[in-house]
């Protein structure tokens, strides 16, 4: 028995208008049905235009997703009725995808295919509610035709763990590559995993979506749920059928929503307002070359070239503010013989906020409230060593657990060098002289 | 070509009658065998194309324009409430 999970991540993009109109992409916590027009209510004769903008945040995910990006693409309609759709399809890519075949590393070395990443426009937003005596559905097409991207992977995952790394990475590029706010509780990402379980290692003949997934957390919960729940199915010699359910955060369990329509049903066909779209090889260079320097990178360099912990390296690139940030400092803090880690150090465990603070400013910090990278480590070892060998009494009192008498040698060994210099590394000395 | 009428009438959202359902079965399928005698013509080399404008790239720079109100917006709804689109409950 083994679980077979695939995902589809849908990520809005914060262009300034919407995929196929004018109006503004910005919808949260505006007034309802105002961000609106004749395209994107799907009335008659209206005429759908790619937003270029969007089309080029797509291609640059998938290039930072390592894809291939076929030259030529188009864009298909996807039919379907519901009230949150006012065209009755859906504009969105079949065939012939921006970008195909693409992988992310997780850190654990395992590779998770990417199956494609696609361009295609966002729905309305629906709110059930109470009206009168009347349950009703309410519609605010503000959201309608918001540029989505959705990036699909291989069913490659077969654990919850897994998946939630995967999305936090995804999460980190689509920031750094500034096409998204990606926050999971406002829906700018939404996760729809498709789970089933194989009993021989085939792929099975059923899979279960699940919806209304919006953190990561919940997504760690709804996999497991799931999972257990199949589990229990395929014991009593059943199988799962194939549906669409729900994750209720209430009931911690998923509920069942729709029985699945087969792809077919859609009945997919080339979108006949938008012609094809055609990339020259220079004009695909030029997007990879938009791209910045990616996390992953980030670390390595970190790690090999700058010679900081990794555990520090992975937390100094988390955003490529704080990140880019690092590396200005880092390159002043070379000519003042400030090294990398301890502008890390001074990074990630003093609170500092980067919007307040230029980088030449935070090295002239560091220097005067630390000698750290002046003091010679041989002379910090001798003074400690003298310390601990001064004061048996205090050292003893250290080794049965009496921690307050570090203090104490701290402000001995401190005296000892004539010198401010971070306490933590006189720290780190005593704990390596008393193990 | 035998169609299922009542299938392909639920996925157009189209309430068909009994009659209805027997004359389209074979009107769609007429339809069928005609757009079938395509297969005869021999397409070898010939490209294949979703489009026959010819035009290629006709994309939007990324700028807003103005909306409808919202008073526009709703004009042709049946049903509204506080600004939105009023329908009959769903799921």
């Amino acid at each position: 028995m083994k679980s077979v999970i695939g995902l589809e991540v849908h990520v809005e993009l914060k262009t300034k208008s919407k995929m196929f109109c004018g109006c503004p992409a910005d919808y949260f916590g505006k007034k309802p049905n105002t961000h609106t027009c004749p395209v994107c209510l799907g009335l008659p004769g209206a005429l759908p235009v790619p937003n270029k903008t969007a089309i080029q945040w797509c291609v640059m995910l998938g290039l930072a997703l390592n894809c291939k990006i076929p030259l030529t693409s188009k864009f298909d309609r996807k039919n379907y009725f519901y009230p949150d759709l006012p065209k009755g399809y859906q504009i969105s890519q079949y065939d012939e995808p921006f970008c195909l075949k693409g992988s992310l590393k997780l850190d654990n070395g395992k590779v998770i295919k990417i199956r494609r990443v696609h361009m295609e426009e966002d729905t309305g937003k629906l709110i059930h509610a109470t009206v009168g005596n009347e349950d009703v559905s309410l519609i605010d097409l503000n959201r309608s035709g918001v540029p989505l991207v959705e990036i699909v992977t291989e069913p490659d995952f077969d654990n919850s763990k897994d998946v939630k790394e995967y999305l936090q990475k995804l999460q980190q590029i689509v920031r750094y590559l500034a096409i998204s706010d990606a926050d999971m509780e406002k829906g700018d990402m939404r996760l729809e995993p498709n789970i089933s379980i194989s009993k021989d290692g085939s792929l099975p003949s059923y899979k279960v979506e699940v919806k209304n997934i919006n953190s990561f957390r919940f997504a760690e919960k709804a996999i497991d749920y799931e999972i257990k729940r199949q589990l229990e199915i395929l014991k009593n010699n059943e199988t799962p059928i194939q549906e669409t359910r729900g994750w209720d955060e209430k009931k911690q369990k998923t509920v069942s929503q729709r029985t699945k329509e087969e792809a077919s049903d859609y009945r997919y066909f080339p979108e006949p307002d938008i012609p094809p779209i055609r990339w020259t090889q220079k004009q695909l260079e030029g997007f990879r070359k938009q791209i910045p320097e990616l996390p992953h990178f980030k670390v390595q360099k970190y790690e090999n070239e700058l010679k900081i912990k990794v555990s520090d390296a992975i937390r100094v690139s988390e955003n490529i503010e704080v990140a880019q940030f690092f590396e200005k400092t880092v390159k002043i803090g070379s000519k003042h013989n400030v090294s990398p880690q301890s502008v890390a150090n001074f990074l990630l465990n003093k609170g500092v906020n980067t919007s307040n603070i230029t980088p030449a400013e935070l090295i002239k910090t560091i220097i005067s409230t630390s000698t750290y990278a002046t003091i010679d480590n041989s002379k910090i070892k001798k003074a400690v060593e003298k310390v601990l060998r001064e004061n048996p009494k205090a050292l003893n009192d250290l080794r049965v657990g009496k921690t307050q008498t570090l203090q104490f040698l701290i402000g001995k060994t401190m005296a000892e060098i004539k010198e401010k210099i971070d306490t933590k590394i006189i720290i780190e000395e005593i704990n390596r002289q008393t193990k | 070509m035998k169609i299922n009428v009542k299938h392909v009438a639920k996925l157009a959202n189209l309430p068909i009658s009994k009659e209805e359902e027997k004359k389209l079965e074979s009107q769609l399928s007429e339809i069928l065998d005609y757009v079938e005698k395509l297969n005869s013509v021999i397409t070898k080399g010939v490209e294949i194309t979703s489009q026959i404008t010819g035009l290629e790239n006709v994309v939007r720079e990324d700028k807003t324009e103005s909306c409808l109100t919202q008073k526009e917006a709703l004009s042709n709804a049946k049903n509204t409430h506080d600004g939105l689109y009023k329908v009959k409950k769903i799921l």
